[in-house]
């Protein structure tokens, strides 16, 4: 197989090109999917998975995880609920929650990367944590009262267009990624923690202070999203967004993220969010029961890790069988 | 080796039997730590609520802990080969109501338990072949066949929901009975923990589960069948996944499609509490079950302080960072003070 066409059939452009497939089906097929509601809905309700995915993205790459991402989520939500029942104006409320989003990504991050804790480990115990605070803060209450105009803008739509208004921030905020994770020296030395972290430290680069950013804005972009969440569906409660953080890791995983860190890149990741989203929005419309959705779901998940790897497997077998048939030839490396 | 060079061997030995003994002394205190919290926390109480410690008291405390033990036994021996399962809360519920659905038809209780047995040992099963043999990622597998399990599960059950009604009286009977104030479920368990930490501890595949743990690598090279145990772990943890189902259903007699949901979380904080480290090769399972107690005491130790239940929660989740931040430190203690000894005997 020629160098170049290897390169193509990479995970990443595999998935993009079966988000289109899915896409160009569902308008052809599907009765109610190509109308500009369902498909602001589709956005809409794929949004929050999207945002948490940006910066999920960097830190799976660079070899750790954050799952406390959706209880950061439901506590600035319900903070936001609480100081809106205290009477403060939503222009103060919204800086502040994005601080104690901060403050909540730096806890991983010092925790991590001081006490060399493992990100897995310490962030269930945020999970619990942060989720757990929330309760404390608001209690079963639900806070819908939000002012008006900030509630249209979570919610509505430009125009009479399929694009959602807060869309439109999220594309500034993807560029903004794609441009960090891609195409600087920061992003460039994500890459290179992950892929081997040792090697990475030797060659000069911060290791800790690089991850430490990154939980951190996780920890922003994660309060960022609960606040969209509680306004979006007009509703702060403690337990907003509950289980999101599995959603994003599978949506991030099947967009052809490396577990094992080093390898992916944002197009893959968010052509994994909006997949499933499209999916999800898919099997609705035909209705298919949210429990066969779960199925598919998971399915797709195992594929996503097993697909690359047998492919590897398969191509390194055939490496081997090309090596050993032309014993003359230098023997070319196995694909990794 | 020592038959070519006697004269050496004995002071080669002296620092490993001291380092051994230094591990497996640290190893104790963890779990005689997590035990000491244990007691002070029943002992406030009991000050704090005379009515804490009453024979239905701690039977509630036993049962309560029953179901979460069982569960983190099996896990444990997965983290120990630094792997995790995290399809286990699935497992549980799906299990629990092929149980109880054969029961409802008038089955045999005995029966039911080994069916749900079954249950968990096909899904330990399924998830011990993707890892071992697809090698990929164990958490990336086992959050796919958590989503599998309970989309089966949920797609099997419907809106269906069954009571302790549908259930026979004597199996209802067993899960709310006991030997004055130990239940009869915490004694299955007791058991199952004990066998475990005997295997773990005296056979020569339980060894090689702590060894392929710490360096799956230099186990492969030892010649350990590295898939075989994976496999086998999974296999077990599914197993008593499954038998914990039936403890579900014979403890609360009721299971619908939500049984087990988020329960894989709590499973895992409790053996990592319990002072199985995530990196795999060290821990036991009696640490495991004693982190499963000292979780689940709390849920009945707040109320009975008069404490509002929405604390649970936080309180776990800073249970377990503060667990993890003191093993690390210790570790790294220990890891100072075996390089001190060995500086010295060398």
């Amino acid at each position: 197989m020629p160098d170049s066409l290897t390169r193509a059939i990479r995970w990443d452009t595999v998935v993009g090109a079966l988000l289109i497939v899915v896409l160009l089906l569902s308008f052809g097929t599907v009765d109610g999917f190509g109308n500009a509601l369902n498909l602001s809905f589709l956005i809409g309700n794929t949004l929050p998975i999207a945002l948490i995915a940006l910066p999920m993205t960097m830190l799976v790459v660079s070899g750790e995880i954050d799952l406390s991402v959706a209880s950061t989520a439901g506590l600035s939500g319900a903070v936001m609920g609480a100081l809106w029942n205290q009477g403060l104006t939503i222009e103060v409320i919204i800086p502040i929650c994005l601080v104690l989003g901060v403050v909540c990504g730096l806890v991983n991050g010092l925790l991590v990367t001081r006490l060399g804790l493992p990100s897995l480990a310490v962030t269930i115990g945020t999970l619990a944590a942060y989720r757990g605070i929330a309760q404390i803060v608001l209690g079963s209450d639900a806070v819908t009262d939000f002012p008006t105009q900030y509630l249209d803008f979570a919610a509505g739509r430009v125009g009479d267009t399929f694009i959602p208004q807060a869309f439109l921030p999220f594309v500034v905020l993807l560029a903004i990624a794609v441009v960090v994770l891609h195409a600087t020296p920061f992003g460039r030395s994500v890459f290179a923690t992950g892929a081997s972290e040792e090697a990475a430290r030797f060659a000069g680069i911060r290791v800790k202070r690089q991850k430490l950013i990154l939980f951190t804005v996780t920890g922003l972009m994660a309060s960022l999203t609960g606040i969209f969440w509680a306004l979006h569906y007009a509703s702060a409660r403690y337990d907003n967004a509950t289980g999101l953080e599995l959603s994003v890791v599978a949506a991030v995983l099947l967009g052809g993220i490396d577990f094992d860190g080093g390898k992916g890149t944002l197009g893959g990741a968010i052509a994994g969010v909006f997949l499933l989203g499209a999916l999800q929005n898919v099997m609705s419309l035909q209705d298919v029961s949210a429990q066969s959705q779960i199925v598919v779901t998971g399915v797709l998940l195992v594929l996503s890790v097993l697909g690359p790897r047998v492919a590897r497997q398969i191509s390194v077998a055939r490496a081997g069988r090309r090596a050993a048939s032309t014993p003359a030839s230098k023997a070319p490396t196995p694909a990794a | 080796m020592t038959v070519t060079t006697p004269q050496q061997a004995p002071p080669a030995e002296v620092p490993k039997a001291g380092a051994t003994r230094l591990v497996d002394r640290v190893f104790k205190m963890r779990e005689l730590a997590i035990l000491l919290v244990f007691l002070v926390m029943i002992v406030i109480t009991q000050i704090g609520n005379s009515d804490f410690l009453t024979e239905q008291g701690i039977k509630d405390l036993l049962l309560n802990a029953t179901i979460l033990v069982l569960v983190a036994t099996g896990q444990s021996l997965v983290v120990i080969t630094r792997n995790v399962d995290l399809s286990v809360g699935s497992t549980l519920g799906i299990s629990a109501f092929a149980a109880g659905n054969y029961l409802q038809g008038g089955g045999n209780p005995v029966v039911a338990i080994g069916l749900a047995v079954l249950f968990g040992i096909g899904f330990g099963l399924l998830n011990g072949l993707l890892v071992s043999l697809g090698q990929v990622p164990a958490l990336v597998v086992t959050l796919g066949t958590l989503y599998i399990i309970r989309g089966i599960d949920s797609i099997w059950v419907g809106s269906r929901q069954i009571t302790a009604a549908d259930l026979p009286d004597s199996f209802v009977n067993f899960g709310s009975g006991g030997i004055s104030a130990v239940p009869y479920l915490a004694l299955i368990a007791l058991a199952v923990l004990i066998a475990t930490a005997y295997y773990l501890k005296h056979f020569g595949s339980g060894r090689e589960l702590y060894a392929l743990g710490s360096n799956p690598e230099a186990a492969r090279l030892a010649g350990i069948p590295v898939r075989k145990r994976i496999l086998a772990a999974y296999t077990f943890c599914g197993g008593l996944a499954g038998l914990a189902g039936a403890m579900y259903l014979a403890r609360f007699g009721n299971v619908d499609s939500g049984t087990g949901t988020g329960y894989e979380l709590t499973v895992v904080s409790a053996v990592v509490v319990g002072g199985v480290v995530f990196t795999g090769g060290s821990g036991s399972v009696y640490g495991a079950a004693l982190g499963a107690l000292l979780l689940t005491s709390i849920n009945s130790v707040l109320p009975a302080l008069g404490v509002s239940s929405v604390w649970v929660l936080a309180i776990n989740g800073i249970l377990l960072i503060l667990a993890i931040a003191v093993d690390r430190i210790v570790a790294l203690r220990v890891a100072l003070a075996l390089k001190k000894r060995n500086a010295r005997h060398a």
